[in-house]
């Protein structure tokens, strides 16, 4: 059970409140595969990602992008049963799509620049901590049912 | 991991865009990353941690002008550090993780401040480049 303060869950919900999933989901998958591009190796059959302007216009990585950030916001709505919420996604991700666990942390740190970029002053040092330890638990939530 | 010139150059760029507001940048660098990664507060008990802390200040400082000299030298970073490494590995011994939390919320500062310089090549040429000078200063620890 992951231990949110009454604050903490003010900072990730007010934030997530305006955030645009869509775009800042396309985004933050689009900077993962350009940033690290090794994560490219999960999505052979998205066509064209041979340049940084060739990812972020890819409409499928925009699509997959919204959906990830989609499922993001599930976890938010259930920030007390977040394993919970992921374990079946857990299974999938282990079984079926064979991701390194790492690659949640490496699209989290994405996430945050993205965050941090769209939001400036408004990202203070404690909203960049409640979110950082957001995305810390969506990885360890992501991982839990590997083996 | 090799900086292109293309990196070198978009580096170079950023920085130069950052232009005096570096100090600024380190210091709230360090804050982030106090206040983000707890764990990181052990290597300074020495220090008042405090917000607005002048020690935080002075050495954001120091932080940031290290890497402003490795992007002046991106051919060579690891003689532009040289001295700093051996800091690193005989007196601070900092384990080499915290490198890469420093880098994020140096790029986080960069987001939050100049969002319009972090497009996405110069977003993973930064990255790198931070990674280049993690690995210089860790590359004599044993």
């Amino acid at each position: 059970m992951v231990n949110w303060t009454a604050e903490e869950k003010q900072l990730i919900t007010g934030l997530w409140g305006k955030v645009n999933v869509a775009e800042c989901g396309g985004e933050a998958l689009a900077r993962l595969l350009i940033v690290y591009p090794w994560t490219q190796r999960f999505f052979s059959n998205f066509g064209n990602l041979s340049s940084p302007t060739a990812i972020i216009g890819n409409p499928k990585v925009q699509a997959h992008g919204k959906k990830v950030l989609t499922s993001f916001g599930e976890a938010i709505k259930n920030l007390d049963s977040i394993k919970k919420c992921f374990a079946q996604l857990s299974k999938l991700h282990c079984d079926k799509l064979h991701v390194d666990p790492e690659n949640f942390r490496l699209l989290g740190d994405i996430l945050i620049i993205v965050l941090a970029a769209n939001y400036g002053k408004e990202f203070t040092p404690a909203c960049q901590a409640a979110w950082q330890k957001m995305v810390r638990v969506v990885a360890h939530a992501l991982a839990h049912e590997y083996h | 991991m090799v900086l292109s010139a293309n990196d070198k150059t978009n580096v170079k760029t950023a920085f130069s865009k950052i232009g005096g507001q570096i100090d600024d940048y380190g210091a709230e660098t360090l804050e982030r990353m106090f206040a983000t990664y707890p764990q990181t507060k052990t290597y300074f008990p020495h220090f008042d941690l405090g917000k607005g802390s002048a020690q935080v200040k002075g050495h954001g400082k120091k932080v940031a002008a290290a890497l402003v000299e490795a992007a002046n030298h991106i051919d060579d970073i690891a003689g532009a550090l040289s001295k700093l490494s051996d800091l690193h590995a005989q007196k601070l011994r900092v384990d080499p993780v915290n490198f890469k939390l420093l880098g994020q919320c140096f790029l986080v500062v960069v987001a939050t401040r100049n969002p319009s310089v972090l497009t996405p090549e110069v977003h993973a040429s930064l990255d790198k480049f931070l990674c280049a000078v993690g690995t210089v200063l860790t590359a004599k620890y044993r």
